[in-house]
């Protein structure tokens, strides 16, 4: 499907966006902006309290409250949930138990949104403090009070460790062994839409829910468990989204909340969070503690690497099993490593649940592995460039942890922001004051298996052509402001040979398009687009047929471009468009296909082989520049270069578009943003809060502060993706947050080894370093982690064949089946 | 979305009848003029006024008069001050303070007046009513403890208007009208080191008008520190005026800061220090030092405290500096995303 040779009509042009009209003249419309006739409103009331047991609700008075049509508690919420199936720990309302400030206990719905305002304040509700667990490390100390009665002990949510190849010995043979602890602070989404869902009971007594969600089908899985209806009855429209990140993955508890409501009274019910809502829904960016221990050569190559982490996963469970592993599976990605270990630790805290942020799991760990990086090169006198050059993992080839490298534009990318910035000429060469930093990153193009598992395609697209010319795509694909249905309505306009104009997009609809499973882990362009080209290549074979016959020459011989069909070489013998679908309509009936997408299998056999195998991965280079003031610490950044391997561009300026808004995300999250919280004076108060729920508090950049962005998209397609595009939505985010921080270092000489990098950090690694101690600002201490022995693979070229088991001497052994054909 | 409290709304026409308003409606009424300070915070339950005297329809609070000095009518908005030559020609720091108030849109609405009497600010009290619920609120509203200096009797708010310093600084007065006639104050005395009764305005009066002194000669600028180039409120202002001679020998000085206590200060020390004196490196080094050492920041403001306080002396050395004539449009554009060269 690569197309490598193919001549482009659309692909790799630069488009208006399909939906970008209705968005810039404010057509488009949001959760929010949707109104049933007799809708109602709906408030939660949430726990002001950390951690606490809910020993009654009295809801009399809400209930009696002018205006107000129902009051819901836990008890109509029997059933819990949670977005994997081995976290199944969320309740819509708490029935026993709050875990956060912020946590829904109660939800009023009403007239309208002041009289459910007015009723929330009319509950009372008797809490019964628990003790409040606010870090990861009073959660390792204390396993009582348990925030959950599941897990693997105590307050630890989920342990993962595995060892490719025996590490420890690599690391005794190593020239040099780096030992560095790294701390990335927890963050948001901040998309600029909140929340909102209106659920109703449509005319035919089904259940209708819409709303700003990035995964329609796995809510409506969730909505059929909790709400204990069969999914059939139950339809999930996802709007457009004002941004997802991340954030609307989970299902939420206000989703379930409306969906009851609106089955109870009858009437449509509507929700909108507020902002600071927001930031209780959260599941953003865990804050992970990390040490790496990495032994190389004095020439510069890895030899073996140790990672472990410690993740602060908040009051639930959400998608945490998975971002415990992606804080470590696609770390050996981009450099040949031959034998890695990690170990990985989720605790559960009472602070709303962290979740998928863009890049799920694989900033914080490509955060420290960056700027450990800068750090030995600086130790052995390399150039920070040169020595990643050294060792880019090979197009094709296996990783110690068995995840098969497809195309890598990694080189070109590092050599294209080398060349665009003039590093060579600025790298520890600007005067004091002045830096510049590099850092690479590795992204996948969707995970490999689903959240649930199952043996069925990942996506799925339905296209229904008339004798209109029009030409009607549905699919599951959910348009979070990514631009999926562009590239929707691109891949099928190539296909077909038609514009895009002629392709009318229907998405995300539970009840009228065929499954796809998620705007996440950057899956849309690659599955949805390998479906629609299956569909669209179907729908061709047809019209090929038909045009063939009126034109007086073979099927494959037909060619489609520009809204003409004709035969290849006679371009006399041609039709519209139009003619050949009327033509095909009368041959073969109603012209309908479907397409499909399953993902290969993975190369790797062992428990837990899935996680972090991808179709492909995308590959990313950066090089930012910094203005650092010795007086005040004060970071500036004036430019940034950026080159992203992206397969193929099918909408550069889409695809530049997403690049620089991963950049703008990556260096807010470089600079300042932080979901941090306030623990008071225990002495005088359980409360753990957080520190600024508000756009004005929480800390992103503003316009002012966005640096010029020079950015290279590297086309190097892909074979096992749509026209070779691979994806751009969050790999272009990874690099940025360590290139900073080595900039930094490139500008002051003092290492920051931990984000947000900040003034008043800079200038007390300034001060350390004044008095002759260590020039760094970072954690000081890892602390005892009850890791579990690690499951033991042998590399691939250490004759392992990802299938060992561990013997009892901690070594591996095969598998006897496999012993014995060998 | 956030809802307001019920209240009622009354506009008058002019400041004697809104002053008329305010003294028959008691301490219950509070102004509002362009509402980006007071509305939120209503939203919020920091203030739930049974009255809301609404100033936009009060033609006479948006005057501009020359005269000896300047006067600005309270109800200008910040864009209208920022857009006012004679406020960019000849109080340069009081330009540049008001053009680096929160941002374009809040400056459109957003007054001299309201900015000047802008509420004090903290972290523990610029939050919704349910998060104040989970601390169990505190000192400035519905609560006991101060949650920044727990054995402080006093309320610790920070101030946060931009326009004070530089007004300080540039010696201006307020003027306060009310039923019984009207007063004039120096823009200093107008405010106390308490973050809840953080002004001298009596109940009664309003601020109807800001008096400039004639130029004369005196150059001033404004620093303000905050983490973005835009919207946030300042964790520090340095405001600094001064009547250089011909040879640049300083004739007068004054040095004012903001976002450093519950109320902006003039450091009257800091002004006579230099007075006699070049503005050379070393008298700037010198009044830097001795201005940062009068700054007292609490943990209740963005950024690292103690880093606030240690960057002072830095910020206060960038105005001496630019009032001295040195070219800063380069530091500015790095601190404040923009060169602000009047």
């Amino acid at each position: 499907m690569s197309g490598a040779d193919k001549k482009f009509d659309v692909v790799g042009k630069a488009r208006r966006r399909v939906d970008g009209r209705g968005k810039v003249v404010g057509q488009l419309r949001f959760a929010d902006d949707l109104v049933l006739p007799r809708m109602l409103h709906c408030k939660l009331l949430r726990s002001p309290h950390p951690h606490a047991v809910v020993e009654s609700v009295d809801v009399s008075r809400a209930e009696g409250h002018p205006g107000v049509h129902l009051v819901l508690t836990g008890e109509a919420f029997p059933v819990p949930y949670g977005i994997m199936p081995v976290s199944l720990d969320e309740h819509p309302l708490a029935r026993e138990r709050v875990r956060y400030v912020g946590d829904p206990v109660a939800a009023v719905v009403a007239k309208d949104e002041q009289s459910a305002t007015e009723a929330i304040e009319l509950i009372a509700v008797r809490y019964r403090p628990l003790p409040t667990i606010a870090s990861p490390e009073e959660a390792l100390a204390n396993p009582e009070a348990r925030i959950h009665d599941y897990g693997e002990q105590g307050n630890i949510h989920r342990n993962q460790a595995y060892e490719f190849g025996d590490v420890e010995g690599a690391l005794a043979a190593s020239d040099l062994v780096f030992e560095d602890l790294f701390f990335y602070e927890g963050n948001t989404h901040l998309p600029m839409e909140q929340q909102a869902s209106l659920a109703s009971v449509e005319g035919d007594g089904k259940l209708l829910l819409q709303s700003s969600t990035q995964n329609p089908h796995y809510l409506h899985r969730q909505l059929a468990r909790v709400l204990q209806m069969p999914a059939s009855q139950i339809r999930v429209i996802a709007t457009p989204n004002g941004g997802g990140f991340g954030g609307k993955c989970d299902p939420g508890n206000h989703e379930f909340v409306v969906c009851k409501a609106a089955l109870v009274l009858g009437r449509p019910v509507k929700i909108s969070l507020t902002r600071e809502e927001v930031f209780y829904q959260h599941r953003g960016r865990h804050p992970v503690l990390m040490k790496f221990r990495t032994g190389v050569s004095k020439d510069g190559k890895l030899t073996a690497m140790h990672l472990q982490t410690l993740l602060d996963g908040g009051a639930y469970g959400s998608h945490g099993p998975a971002s415990t592993f992606y804080t470590g599976v696609l770390t050996p990605v981009t450099y040949q490593l031959p034998r890695f270990k990690f170990e990985a630790c989720r605790v559960f805290t009472n602070k709303p649940a962290c979740g998928p942020k863009r890049g799920h799991g694989t900033p914080q760990p490509r955060f420290g592995q960056e700027v450990q990086l800068d750090k030995i090169a600086d130790k052995l006198d390399l150039d920070p460039a040169e020595l990643r050059l050294g060792m880019v993992t090979e197009p094709g080839s296996l990783t110690a942890s068995w995840l098969r490298v497809g195309t890598t534009g990694l080189a070109a990318c590092i050599r294209s922001v080398v060349e665009r910035s003039d590093w060579k000429a600025k790298h520890r060469k600007l005067p004091l004051g002045r830096g510049v930093g590099l850092a690479c990153s590795t992204y996948m193009c969707g995970a490999g298996v689903a959240i649930y598992w199952n043996k069925m395609p990942h996506s799925a697209v339905q296209l229904l052509l008339d004798r209109s010319g029009q030409v009607t795509v549905y699919s599951g694909a959910t348009e979070i402001g990514q631009g999926s249905d562009d590239v929707l309505a691109g891949l099928i306009a190539e296909a077909l040979g038609i514009d895009t104009d002629a392709v009318r997009c229907i998405t995300g609809d539970t009840g009228i398009t065929p499954i796809d499973l998620g705007s996440y882990s950057s899956r849309v362009t690659i599955m949805m687009g390998n479906a629609a080209l299956q569909a669209a290549g179907r729908v061709r074979d047809q019209l090929a047929a038909a045009a063939a016959e009126a034109l007086d020459t073979l099927p494959e011989r037909v060619v489609f471009s520009q809204g003409r069909v004709f035969a290849v070489d006679d371009a006399g013998k041609a039709m519209s468009f139009v003619e050949a679908v009327a033509l095909a309509e009368a041959k073969f009936g109603t012209l309908s296909a479907v397409g499909s997408y399953t993902p290969p299998k993975p190369p790797g056999k062992y428990k837990g082989a899935g996680v972090g195998p991808s179709p492909a991965y995308s590959f990313s280079a950066c090089v930012v520049e910094t203005e650092v003031d010795p007086a005040t610490g004060w970071i500036h950044v004036p430019k940034i270069w950026i080159a992203h391997d992206i397969g193929r561009a099918l909408n550069p300026v889409l695809a530049k578009g997403q690049v620089i808004g991963g950049v703008y995300m990556g260096l807010g999250e470089a600079l300042m943003e932080e979901q941090a919280f306030r623990r008071l004076p225990p002495k005088l108060s359980d409360a753990l809060v957080h520190r600024n729920p508000s756009m004005l508090d929480y800390k992103s950049l503003t316009a002012l502060d966005m640096p010029e962005v020079d950015v290279t998209l590297i086309e190097d397609p892909d074979p096992n993706c749509p026209y070779g595009a691979k994806e751009v939505g969050q790999g272009p985010l990874l690099p940025v947050m360590p290139a900073l921080a080595n900039a930094v270092y490139d500008a002051v000489g003092v290492r920051v080894d931990e984000v947000p990098v900040t003034p008043d950090k800079v200038l007390r690694a300034l001060e350390r370093k004044a008095k002759g101690e260590a020039a760094r600002v970072g954690p000081e201490a890892f602390p005892e982690v009850p890791y579990p022995s690690p499951t033991f693979v042998l590399p691939p070229w250490e004759n392992g064949d990802g299938d060992e088991l561990k013997g009892a001497d901690g070594k591996p052994v095969r598998r006897e089946r496999r012993v014995a054909t060998a | 979305m956030m809802r307001l409290p019920w209240f009622e709304y009354r506009a008058p026409r002019s400041v004697a009848e809104a002053a008329r308003i305010l003294a028959g409606e008691g301490p219950g009424a509070m102004l509002v003029a362009g509402g980006t300070d007071l509305l939120p915070n209503m939203k919020r339950r920091h203030q739930s006024p049974s009255t809301l005297v609404a100033l936009r329809g009060v033609d006479e609070l948006k005057a501009v008069a020359n005269g000896a000095g300047l006067q600005l009518g309270a109800g200008l908005t910040l864009t209208e001050v920022v857009d006012t030559p004679a406020v960019r020609e000849r109080y340069t720091g009081l330009w540049q303070a008001a053009a680096q108030v929160a941002t374009p849109h809040l400056r459109n609405m957003g007054t001299l007046g309201g900015n000047v009497c802008l509420d004090t600010r903290c972290t523990y009290y610029n939050q919704s009513y349910e998060w104040r619920k989970a601390i169990d609120f505190c000192l400035k509203k519905d609560g006991e403890t101060c949650w920044v200096a727990t054995a402080s009797k006093r309320c610790v708010a920070v101030s946060s208007t931009d326009t004070a310093p530089a007004l300080i600084a540039l010696d201006a007065k307020a003027r306060l009208a009310s039923v019984g006639g009207t007063r004039e104050i120096a823009i200093a005395d107008l405010y106390r080191n308490d973050g809840i009764d953080f002004l001298a305005r009596k109940p009664e009066e309003l601020l109807s008008a800001i008096l400039l002194p004639e130029a004369n000669g005196w150059r001033s600028c404004y620093w303000k520190l905050r983490r973005r180039g835009s919207f946030d409120f300042p964790v520090l202002g340095v405001a600094a005026a001064a009547k250089l001679a011909a040879d640049g020998t300083v004739e007068a000085a004054r040095i004012a800061l903001g976002a450093v206590a519950s109320r902006p200060f003039l450091v009257p020390k800091a002004g006579e220090a230099l007075v006699g004196r070049k503005l050379d490196d070393a008298a700037i080094g010198e009044v830097a030092g001795a201005v940062a050492s009068r700054a007292k920041p609490m943990d209740n403001a963005d950024m690292n405290l103690y880093w606030r306080k240690e960057v002072v002396s830095a910020f206060t050395t960038y105005a001496l500096r630019e009032l001295r004539g040195d070219d800063m449009r380069a530091e500015r554009l790095r601190t404040a995303r923009q060169a602000l060269a009047a």
